[in-house]
C-alpha cells in the first residue's frame, strides 16, 4: 500500500461509464424539465437497469457490494450532471436499512438528516417529496416509515425534491437507536461532498468554456488577466475537494472508524473517518460556491438569466450543500471532534 | 485512491523526525532567529551522515516523498532548514546538468550537510522577469569575467557557493544566452550587503566585481543556461513550504486552551477551518510529490498547491494574531505574548511565501495558460 492519487482501473471504467450514462440520459434539458420538483422518473427508471439503487448494498443483501470510494466516483458524475435523481440520499439510506424493494430501487429511500421535531414531523427531506421510505430518528430510536410520497415540493433554492415527512404517520420499522444516525450522516456528507466536487468541477470547465466565446474589446474575454486569475484559483479546490471526499472514503473502506484512526493534531494527522468525512462536506461546498459564483459572474448578465445553465448549478451548490445545516455550526462539530468538547462555562 | 505511506516511507519519516528532534531545541531555534539564517549547521550535517539529504535530493529516479516528508517534519518542528532546502534543490540541478567534477566536490559537500549554496538569481531590476537580468560574464581568454549584482541572496552569508545566473549573449532571444556558473564565495570580487526583513531573516544583496571564473565553473552548457534555471524552478516548485498550518494551529489552539478560548464558538469554528486547509495544503503536496514519483511533470500541482497554502497561511496567521488580542502582538520570548510570540512570527514569516520560489501572480498565470488553456495574457 502507497500513497496513490490516481482511480484503480474499475473506478476509471465507472466513471467513465456514469460519467456517460449521465451525459446521454440526464442533458441539462432533462435537468430542466424535472423542475421544480427536481425528480425525473424515467431518469430514476434508466438508473435501476444499471442496478445503481442497489449498489451501495452489501452482496449478502442483494446490492452491489460498491466501496464508499466507488460510491464516491459515481457521485461526482452525478453532481456534474446535476441530475435529478436522489442517488445519494437512497444509498445512504439503503446502507441502513436494506429491505428488497430499496436494493431494487423499486422504493425511493430518503434520510431525514435532522430528528423527529415534537409533533413527529421530519422537516425538509432531502429527497422526502419523493421517497416511498424515510429513515430518520425519532426520539431514541432509528426507524424507517414507509409511507406515501407527496411528490411535490416546496419551491426551493436547488430545486431539490424536499418535504416535510411523518416519523409516526405510516408503516413503522425500528432499524436502531437514535446514535447510528451519525454513521449515516456522515456518508452522507462524503457522497454530497462528492456530488459536489462535481458541481464545482463542471462549474470551473463552464467558466472556461464561456470566457473563451465571449468576445468584448476585440478579443476574448478569457485573455483578461483579471479573469484568469479569478479561474486560476478554482483548480485547487475542486482537487481538494475531491482528495478530502477520497481520503474519507478511503478511512472508512479500511475500516479507520470508531477511534480506528489518528487524529493527532500536533503531527497534522487526521485519518480518521468522521473527521474527514466533516472535512469533505465543509471544504466542497466552498468549491461548488466559489467556482459557480466565479464561473457565473463571468458570464455577466446571461449567467444570472433562467436561459443559461450555470445558474442552474450556482443554486444546487448552495441547495445540496446547506440542507443538513448552518455550516458554522458544522465546523464547530468537527472542532469538536478535532479537540474534544469544550467546557460551556469556560470563556472569556 | 490510497492515503497510506508504505512501511519503508513510514520508517523514514520516523528516522526523519528523531534526526530533527536529536538536534533541535529552543537554542537552536532562538539563535536561527538572532542571527537571520534559517540554518543549523549541526542538523545539516546530521541528517547528512544519515543519508537523508542524499536519499532527498530531487532529481529522476530519486524518491519525491522524501524531500516531501524532510520538509514537512522540520516545517512541523520550528526546525530552521532552509539552507539544507537550498542544498538539496542546487544538489539535484549539479545531478542533473553539472560536470563529473563538480558533483564530486560541490554536490557530495551539499548532501553531506557540511557546506551551502545561495541562489544567484533575482536583481533588482529582474525579478519575476527573470530574463531581464543584466549580469554579464563576458569571456577574457580561458576566463569569464562577471560584473553585476544579485538581490535576495538569502542565505549568502553562510554559504560556500553560489549558483549564478548570468547572461553571456544579449542577441540570443529572451531565453538564449544564458549562462549560469557555480562559484565559491571567496572567490575575489564578490562582496555581500545585509537586507534585513521585517520577518527575523536575514536577506542579502550580493556583487559580482571583475569575478573571474574557469569553465569548470560553468553548470551544463554556456549561453544554455535557462535550461539549467528550468530544472531548478521544477525542482523548487516541488519543495515549496506548504505546511506551515499545522505548527500554526497547533501554537494557537495549545494557547487557546491554557487562555481558555477555546471554548469560543466563534474560535472553534475558525480553528477548524484551519485544520481543513491545513488537510487540503497536506493533499495537493502529496499529490505533487506522488505526480513525481511516478515519472510526470508535477510543476503545475506544485504552483496549485503553493498558491493555496501560503495564502492560506497568511489568511489564517493574521486571523490568529487577531484572535490572540493584545498578547498576539507580542514577538517571539516577550513575557506573556501568545503562545510565546509564534502567532507575530507566523504573520511576519508568512508575507514574503506570496512572491519567493515564484509569486503568486505568476502562478496564477501559468495555471491559467496551462492548466485551464486559456489564451496568453501578456
Amino acid at each position: 500500500m502507497a500513497l496513490d492519487f490516481s482511480l484503480s482501473v474499475d473506478q476509471e471504467a465507472v466513471a467513465d461509464a456514469f460519467g456517460a450514462f449521465f451525459a446521454a440520459e440526464s442533458p441539462i434539458d432533462v435537468v430542466r424539465g424535472a423542475e421544480p420538483l427536481g425528480y425525473s422518473s424515467q431518469l430514476w427508471q434508466k438508473l435501476r437497469t444499471l442496478e445503481a439503487p442497489g449498489m451501495a448494498v452489501p452482496p449478502h443483501a442483494g446490492g452491489g457490494g460498491a466501496t464508499l470510494s466507488d460510491l464516491v466516483v459515481v457521485a461526482e458524475t452525478l453532481g456534474e450532471s446535476i441530475a435529478p435523481v436522489p442517488l445519494v440520499e437512497h444509498w445512504v439510506a439503503s446502507r441502513a436499512h436494506p429491505a428488497p424493494e430499496i436494493v431494487s430501487g423499486d422504493q425511493i429511500a430518503a434520510i431525514a438528516l435532522r430528528p423527529a421535531d415534537a409533533e413527529g414531523i421530519w422537516r425538509l427531506v432531502p429527497g422526502g417529496a419523493i421517497a416511498g421510505v424515510v429513515v430518520g430518528v425519532d426520539g431514541d430510536e432509528l426507524v424507517a416509515v414507509q409511507s406515501s410520497a407527496p411528490m411535490v415540493s416546496p419551491h426551493n433554492h436547488g430545486s431539490a425534491p424536499l418535504a416535510d415527512r411523518s416519523a409516526r404517520g405510516g408503516q413503522r420499522v425500528v432499524l436502531g437507536e437514535a446514535a447510528d444516525l451519525e454513521r449515516h450522516l456522515d456518508l452522507w456528507r462524503v457522497l454530497t461532498a462528492a456530488a459536489l466536487v462535481g458541481i464545482a468541477e463542471r462549474a470551473m470547465r463552464m467558466g472556461v468554456d464561456y470566457v473563451l466565446e465571449r468576445h468584448q474589446f476585440g478579443r476574448p474575454i478569457g485573455s483578461f488577466q483579471s479573469i484568469q486569475h479569478g479561474l486560476a484559483d478554482l483548480p485547487a479546490l475542486v482537487d481538494g475537494g475531491r482528495f478530502l471526499a477520497h481520503k474519507a472514503a478511503w478511512a472508512f473502506d479500511v475500516g479507520l472508524v470508531d477511534g480506528v484512526g489518528v487524529i493527532d493534531m500536533d503531527e497534522g494527522i487526521v485519518t480518521e473517518f468522521a473527521p474527514l468525512a466533516a472535512m469533505a462536506l465543509l471544504h466542497a461546498a466552498d468549491a461548488a460556491a466559489v467556482s459557480t459564483d466565479r464561473s457565473l459572474h463571468y458570464h455577466g448578465g446571461y449567467g444570472f438569466s433562467l436561459e443559461y445553465d450555470i445558474q442552474l448549478y450556482f443554486r444546487r451548490a448552495r441547495g445540496w450543500a446547506n440542507i443538513i445545516g448552518d455550516p458554522s455550526l458544522q465546523r464547530r462539530r468537527l472542532a469538536d471532534l478535532l479537540w474534544g468538547r469544550a467546557a460551556p462555562t469556560a470563556g472569556r | 485512491m490510497d492515503f497510506r505511506l508504505t512501511d519503508h516511507h513510514e520508517a523514514l519519516r520516523s528516522e526523519i523526525r528523531a534526526c530533527i528532534r536529536a538536534h533541535i531545541d529552543d537554542e537552536v531555534i532562538e539563535r536561527a532567529h538572532r542571527t537571520g539564517a534559517n540554518h543549523c549547521v549541526e542538523l545539516a550535517k546530521a541528517l547528512g551522515d544519515a543519508g537523508l539529504l542524499g536519499k532527498a535530493m530531487p532529481g529522476e529516479g530519486q524518491d519525491p516523498m522524501v524531500m516531501w516528508m524532510l520538509s514537512s517534519e522540520a516545517e512541523k518542528a520550528g526546525a530552521p532548514f532552509d539552507s539544507v532546502g537550498m542544498a538539496l534543490v542546487i544538489a539535484g540541478v549539479l545531478n542533473e546538468a553539472g560536470t563529473a567534477a563538480q558533483n564530486q566536490r560541490v554536490t557530495a559537500a551539499l548532501l553531506a550537510g557540511e557546506e551551502f549554496v545561495c541562489f544567484g538569481l533575482t536583481e533588482p531590476d529582474g525579478g519575476s522577469d527573470l530574463p531581464a537580468i543584466t549580469t554579464r560574464a563576458v569571456r577574457d581568454g580561458d576566463e569569464w569575467v562577471i560584473n553585476g549584482s544579485k538581490m535576495w541572496t538569502t542565505m549568502a552569508q553562510v554559504s560556500d557557493w553560489v549558483f549564478l545566473l548570468t547572461r553571456t549573449d544579449s542577441n540570443a532571444g529572451r531565453y538564449g544566452g544564458f549562462t549560469v556558473f557555480i562559484i565559491p564565495m571567496d572567490t575575489p570580487g564578490i562582496t555581500i550587503d545585509p537586507i534585513h526583513t521585517m520577518s527575523t531573516e536575514r536577506s542579502n544583496a550580493t556583487f559580482y566585481d571583475d569575478v573571474r571564473v574557469g569553465d569548470e565553473w560553468v553548470v551544463g552548457e554556456a549561453n544554455e543556461g535557462w535550461r539549467v534555471v528550468s530544472i531548478m524552478f521544477g525542482f523548487e516548485r516541488g519543495m515549496a513550504n506548504t505546511g506551515a498550518l499545522t505548527p500554526l494551529l497547533r501554537r494557537f489552539s495549545k494557547w487557546a486552551e491554557a487562555s481558555g478560548v477555546i471554548a469560543d464558538p466563534v474560535h472553534r469554528e475558525r480553528m477548524a477551518q484551519v485544520a481543513i486547509d491545513a488537510q487540503v495544503a497536506e493533499l495537493l503536496t502529496q499529490r505533487t510529490a506522488w505526480t513525481a514519483a511516478i515519472g510526470e511533470p508535477s510543476g503545475m500541482q506544485g504552483s496549485i498547491a503553493k498558491v493555496f497554502a501560503t495564502e492560506a497561511y497568511q489568511r489564517h496567521s493574521r486571523w490568529a494574531q487577531a484572535a490572540a488580542g493584545p498578547e498576539g502582538l507580542l514577538g517571539l520570548n516577550e513575557p506573556g505574548a501568545a503562545a510565546e510570540g509564534w502567532i507575530d512570527h507566523d504573520v511576519r514569516h508568512s508575507v514574503p511565501q506570496t512572491f519567493q520560489g515564484g509569486t503568486t501572480e505568476i502562478n496564477r498565470n501559468n495555471i491559467a495558460e496551462r492548466h485551464l488553456n486559456l489564451p496568453r495574457a501578456r
